[in-house]
């Protein structure tokens, strides 16, 4: 049938043109994790290797289970965050615990690249001078001083309750801020104590003091690779090569400015890691590069958003029948679906990791699911608002059944059934750019990149094509109307009442 | 054969048939004559077997109405709604060879049949092409008659046929629905609240009120033995005032 040729058709330009032995890179959807993954990608392609492109993935549960279900080779990760929030053990502190420690699930890592991204206090430079603040023990001095840190700093244990412990620290007053926005409160003297991360872009400007941690509060949260033993295993050479690009060669000051170039002078992480490599990549090379991705992230979109759609319409269709025809099962059906449209999209893609792991397969289950409600629903109306009389002519007629629900029920119900389909396809398009969060590929995969890098340029080569996506989709379904309603009932709309 | 025996049906509190009981000889036309509520659509769909009677029965040929016997009996119905009853997604071969094509028959039959019908009623072939939206109601009308004759049963139940229809139109029907009914030799069951057409188009005639049947009889016999005054108020309310009768 030509449905299920569909969803086959979506299913394979879905499917992630996987080459046996590409080596997947993943990252984590930041600005640094992007660059050191771009930096790593790019040292193996100079050695001939074929690599694939998986970043941008959002959190270090989703990157994690993707590194540790073999959906991705590799990804930068941080000591700290693998001992805390992967192994749960902050104990295990040092790089041999780790390794040893993560040697049971096919996991290892490189040795420290060098920098450390780490939670750090932040005050302006005037201020800094004007108060002697050099350490953080110093801010024990002045209990007057006002905070604004980010929700998870001032939540986590190793945030601000275990610092303020540590140091016997008081504040003033104390905020909560998004990060991207400390900097600028900050500046202003909105505020003039910030969290920061040691490798912030901003820290490479002027105005801007870090303190010591002077008591060794922080945890190390050193960089290092966090890659699959059997990559490692079945690519000697690769590791090595890339151990040797970048094993010791990212300090903190070289990170800071590879951040700022990204972060501050809107480079791609493509062209900041080129530099780092001591090569250029121009702003055309780049742009033509950009016009590319798109042009293979509208497939992976369009695949997601039609087969999606597909599925929906398959399972959809026959369930708002089934509810049509029973007003008990069809309430709790309807219920139901529509308790699936209230999980937040995200919180959903979430769910699905444990199940499905990350990558196409949860994202178009996820997609699926949401566009359930608008079909079933349309179908449920479309059916149990049917002109009562015509169907008892058609009971009369001798038309029952199935025969009935063919011949009559369904073309009546067309042109309610394909708006239900049309509103579910136009979501579906919008709520597909955030399958780039687990790693789903599509058009979100650039608006993710975008917010991480604050650069709106990248945010709108995802979202302009989305939006053009939604009125094509528009479009086509007003072609498929055309086609499937049948005329008679064209004409009944048309009429003048 | 059409009759009626005792039966009776309430929906909550209200009376819709009371122990009603009627026969309809072969090959004549009987009218359930009523104002609206008067039962007399209630009866015409106990007799199509969509609403089951709380006492009493409708038989068809002897044979008693039920859920087990329906779909039997119903082959040997036609049956006409108000306004025609078409289904708007279908041409007008289609709905009218839709009773055809569920009963199985092969395409050239049924398109033959559909044809004769046509002609039977005035139509070429391009209006058998046309989707209901783009007829007039009288043609709808006719529509629906075509569908109800197209297994040529033996008998035909219309409800309110002509009830939407503006009153020259209407007229023309009439007469063309008594021409057919005399052609065909159909038992014919007619509900309609017009006594115009009941006299029209009735060899008898059962006038109904709240359930309960008044009067049957032949139109003559209502108009110069009338069981009741309400037969004669009835009658009277639908005829002609003096001042227009002297016109005619």
């Amino acid at each position: 049938m030509g449905v299920i040729g569909l969803v086959v058709l979506a299913l394979t330009v879905v499917g992630p043109a996987q080459a046996a032995d590409a080596v997947r890179v993943g990252s984590k959807s930041f600005t640094e994790s992007y660059v050191v993954a771009e930096i790593a990608a790019q040292v193996l392609e100079a050695t001939g290797e074929r690599v694939e492109r998986r970043v941008g993935l959002g959190g270090t549960g989703i990157a994690y289970r993707a590194v540790a279900h073999g959906s991705i080779d590799l990804y930068p990760e941080y000591t700290g965050t693998i001992s805390r929030a992967i192994l749960k053990d902050a104990a295990i502190e040092s790089v041999d615990a780790i390794r040893v420690a993560l040697r049971a699930r096919g996991l290892t890592i490189s040795a420290p690249l060098g920098f450390e991204n780490t939670y750090a206090l932040a005050v302006r430079a005037d201020l800094a001078a004007r108060l002697g603040l050099a350490r953080i023990s110093d801010l024990a001095r002045h209990p007057e001083l006002t905070g604004a840190f980010t929700s998870g700093f001032l939540e986590r244990d190793d945030g601000w309750p275990g610092l303020r412990r540590h140091y016997g620290l008081t504040l003033a007053g104390v905020r909560t801020i998004e990060h991207a926005l400390a900097y600028q409160a900050l500046a202003s003297s909105a505020v003039d104590v910030i969290d920061v991360f040691s490798t912030d872009g901003q820290l490479s400007r002027a105005g801007v003091v870090v303190l010591d941690d002077d008591r060794r509060f922080f945890p190390a949260y050193a960089a290092v690779l966090l890659a699959r033993s059997d990559f490692v295993e079945s690519h000697p050479r690769a590791w090595a090569t890339l151990e040797r690009a970048l094993v010791g060669r990212l300090d903190n000051g070289v990170m800071t400015r590879l951040n700022a170039l990204a972060d501050l002078d809107g480079r791609s992480a493509r062209q900041v890691a080129a530099r780092f490599l001591g090569r250029e990549v121009d702003d055309g090379e780049e742009r033509a590069r950009l016009l590319q991705e798109i042009g293979t992230l509208t497939l992976e979109h369009l695949g997601l958003v039609a087969a999606a759609v597909a599925l929906a319409v398959l399972v959809g269709v026959p369930l708002g029948i089934l509810a049509a025809r029973s007003a008990g099962l069809g309430q709790a059906e309807l219920m139901a679906v529509g308790v699936l449209q209230t999980i937040p999209a995200l919180a959903l893609l979430c769910f699905m990791i444990p199940l499905l792991g990350i990558g196409t397969l949860p994202a178009l289950v996820a997609l699926f699911l949401y566009a359930l409600l608008p079909i079933v629903r349309a179908t449920y109306t479309g059916l149990a608002t049917l002109d009562r009389q015509l169907l008892e002519i058609a009971d009369v007629l001798g038309l029952s059944g199935w025969r009935r629900l063919a011949r009559i029920e369904l073309p009546l119900a067309s042109v309610n059934i394909l708006a239900g389909v049309k509103t579910a396809a136009i979501w579906t398009v919008g709520t597909a750019t955030l399958a780039a969060f687990i790693g789903g590929g599509g058009y979100g995969t650039l608006i993710v990149r975008g917010l991480a890098l604050d650069d709106v340029r990248t945010i709108l080569a995802g979202a302009i094509p989305a939006a053009l996506m939604a009125l094509l989709v528009h479009g086509v379904f007003e072609a498929v109307d055309r086609l499937l309603v049948p005329r008679g009932l064209r004409l009944v709309m048309a009429r003048p009442r | 054969m059409i009759a009626v025996r005792h039966l009776s049906k309430r929906f909550g509190a209200t009376v819709a048939l009371d122990d009603v009981t009627l026969e309809v000889a072969p090959g004549t036309t009987h009218v359930l004559l009523g104002s609206s509520g008067s039962g007399k659509s209630t009866l015409l769909r106990v007799l199509l077997g969509l609403v089951p009677p709380d006492s009493g029965e409708a038989l068809l040929d002897g044979i008693a109405v039920t859920p087990a016997t329906r779909r039997h009996v119903l082959g040997r119905v036609g049956y006409v709604v108000q306004e025609g009853g078409l289904y708007p997604h279908l041409t007008v071969a289609g709905n009218v060879g839709l009773p055809a094509e569920t009963a199985g028959w092969p395409r050239e039959r049924t398109a033959e049949r559909v044809r004769t019908l046509a002609g039977l009623v005035g139509f070429d072939e391009a209006m058998l092409r046309r989707f209901p939206a783009e007829l007039s109601g009288g043609q709808r009308q006719r529509v629906g008659l075509m569908r109800a004759l197209v297994l040529d049963p033996p008998r035909l139940l219309l409800d309110e046929p002509l009830g939407a229809l503006d009153p020259i139109v209407r007229a023309g029907l009439q007469g063309e629905l008594r021409r057919l009914f005399a052609a065909l030799g159909k038992t014919v069951v007619l509900v309609t609240h017009d006594v115009r057409e009941a006299v029209l188009l009735g060899s008898t005639i059962t006038l109904l009120r709240a359930g309960r049947v008044v009067q049957q009889g032949p139109f003559a016999e209502l108009v110069r033995k009338p069981a009741e005054p309400f037969v004669r108020e009835f009658l009277g309310a639908q005829a002609p005032p003096p001042e227009l009768r002297e016109h005619f």
